[in-house]
C-alpha cells in the first residue's frame, strides 16, 4: 500500500470513443479537482469525439476569479498516435508501434504525470509502459489506475490484461464480480455506470 | 402484453439492424409501433433503401448522421432497439426506456455481447441477433423488465484517494 502525499498531483487522462469516455468522465466528475490539477486528456490521433465531450466537461468548470477575470483553467487536450489502427496490416504496426512508444514516452518526459488514469484503449498501453519505465529506472513517479471497461464482463480486454499479467497498474479495477473472481488482483468497487 | 397505440420506436445505429430489417419485419413492426420510425446511420445510400419501404407502410423516417446527444430521442420513444454498444445500452437504461439490444457477431468483437447479454440475464433488457429480431419484438414482455439502477464513481474514486494518501 503507498501512501503518498499529494500536492494538487498532475494527473493524465487517457480517453477513447464511444463508451470508454463516459465512463472515464464519471470518474473525473468525482474526483476532487483541487486534489487533481492539472489535468491532462490524451486520445489518439484518429479520435475525433472524446476529447470533445471532455473539453465540454471542463469548460464547464471554468471560473472567473474577482474583477479581474482572469479565467482558470486547469485542463490541457492532447492527441497520441496509436499503436496500430484497426484493420491495419501486422508489418506496419511495428513501425507505427515504434512511433507510439517514442511519443508516448516523450509525453510523460513532457508532463511528468503523478497521476495516470486510463480504462481500457490501447493508447494506455504506451503510457503506461513509459511512465512504469521511468518509475523502475526510478526517473519518476506515476500512480497508475487502471479501470476496465464496463463492457467487459468475462473476459479483460487486451490492455487490462497486459497491465494485470506485467502488474504495471497500482490499482486495478473491474466493474463486474465475474471478473474480480478470475483475476484476484483486480478490485471490484461496483459499476461506472 | 404488447401495446398497441401509435407510438415511437428509435433505432440507434442500425447499419447491422436495418439491414436485418426486411420489408417484412417492419411490416410487422409497424403493426405494433406504426408512427414514427427513426433511424441513425452513416451511409446516405441505406436511407433510400429504408425510406422506399417505410413510404409503404406510412411510417416516417428520420435520419442523421451524428447527433450531440440522444438522450432528447430517446425520451421521445417508447421502445429502443439499438447496438450492443456500451453507451447507447446505459445511456438507454439510465432514462428508463425498455430495449432490446441487437448483437450482430459478424461486424463486431465477440466482447460486445458480453455486456447485453449479462444484462438481459438480469432482465434489465432483451437480447436478440438480427435473424432473431423480429421474434423478438413478437414475443416481448417490456413490463417484465427491471428497471435498472445506475452505478457511481464514488466507492472507485474513494479507493483510489485512499491509496494516494488523500483524507476520504
Amino acid at each position: 500500500q503507498q501512501n503518498v502525499s499529494l500536492d494538487s498531483p498532475i494527473n493524465i487522462h487517457v480517453t477513447s470513443a464511444g463508451g470508454h469516455t463516459a465512463e472515464m468522465m464519471n470518474i473525473v466528475t468525482e474526483l476532487q479537482k483541487d486534489r487533481f490539477t492539472p489535468r491532462y486528456y490524451v486520445a489518439a490521433l484518429t479520435d475525433n469525439m472524446s476529447l470533445p465531450k471532455a473539453q465540454v466537461y471542463e469548460k464547464s468548470l471554468i471560473h472567473v476569479e474577482g474583477d479581474r477575470e482572469t479565467i482558470i483553467e486547469n485542463a490541457e487536450f492532447m492527441q497520441i498516435y496509436r499503436s496500430r489502427e484497426v484493420g491495419q496490416s501486422y508489418i506496419t504496426a511495428i513501425a507505427t508501434t515504434l512511433r507510439a512508444i517514442l511519443h508516448a514516452m516523450w509525453l510523460i518526459i513532457r508532463i511528468r504525470p503523478q497521476v495516470i488514469f486510463c480504462n481500457g484503449p490501447g493508447t494506455c498501453i504506451p503510457l503506461c509502459a513509459s511512465a512504469f519505465l521511468l518509475k523502475v529506472l526510478g526517473l519518476g513517479w506515476s500512480s497508475i489506475f487502471y479501470i476496465e471497461s464496463i463492457a467487459r464482463v468475462k473476459k479483460l480486454s487486451l490492455s487490462g490484461l497486459l497491465l494485470y499479467k506485467l502488474r504495471m497498474a497500482d490499482q486495478f479495477f473491474v466493474q463486474w464480480p465475474q471478473l474480480q473472481q478470475k483475476y484476484p488482483r483486480a478490485q471490484y468497487a461496483g459499476r461506472l455506470m | 402484453v404488447i401495446d398497441k397505440e401509435a407510438r415511437r420506436l428509435y433505432i440507434m445505429d442500425p447499419i447491422q439492424t436495418s439491414q436485418s430489417l426486411e420489408e417484412k419485419k417492419l411490416r410487422n413492426l409497424s403493426g405494433y409501433f406504426v408512427f414514427h420510425f427513426m433511424l441513425w446511420w452513416n451511409g446516405e445510400d441505406l436511407v433510400k433503401p429504408i425510406c422506399a419501404v417505410s413510404g409503404n407502410l406510412n411510417l416516417q423516417v428520420e435520419h442523421f448522421t451524428f447527433l450531440p446527444s440522444i438522450a432528447d430521442s430517446i425520451r421521445e420513444a417508447s421502445l429502443v432497439i439499438s447496438h450492443a454498444g456500451s453507451g447507447s445500452i446505459f445511456e438507454t437504461l439510465r432514462l428508463g426506456k425498455p430495449l432490446i439490444v441487437v448483437v450482430n457477431e459478424d461486424l463486431m468483437d465477440n466482447h460486445q455481447s458480453e455486456l447485453a447479454e449479462e444484462l438481459a440475464e438480469q432482465n434489465h433488457l432483451l437480447c436478440a441477433h438480427p435473424q432473431t429480431l423480429r421474434e423478438t419484438v413478437e414475443a416481448m414482455d417490456l413490463h417484465a423488465l427491471q428497471p435498472y439502477i445506475p452505478g457511481e464513481a464514488r466507492p472507485v474514486v474513494a479507493l483510489i484517494n485512499e491509496f494516494l494518501g488523500f483524507p476520504v
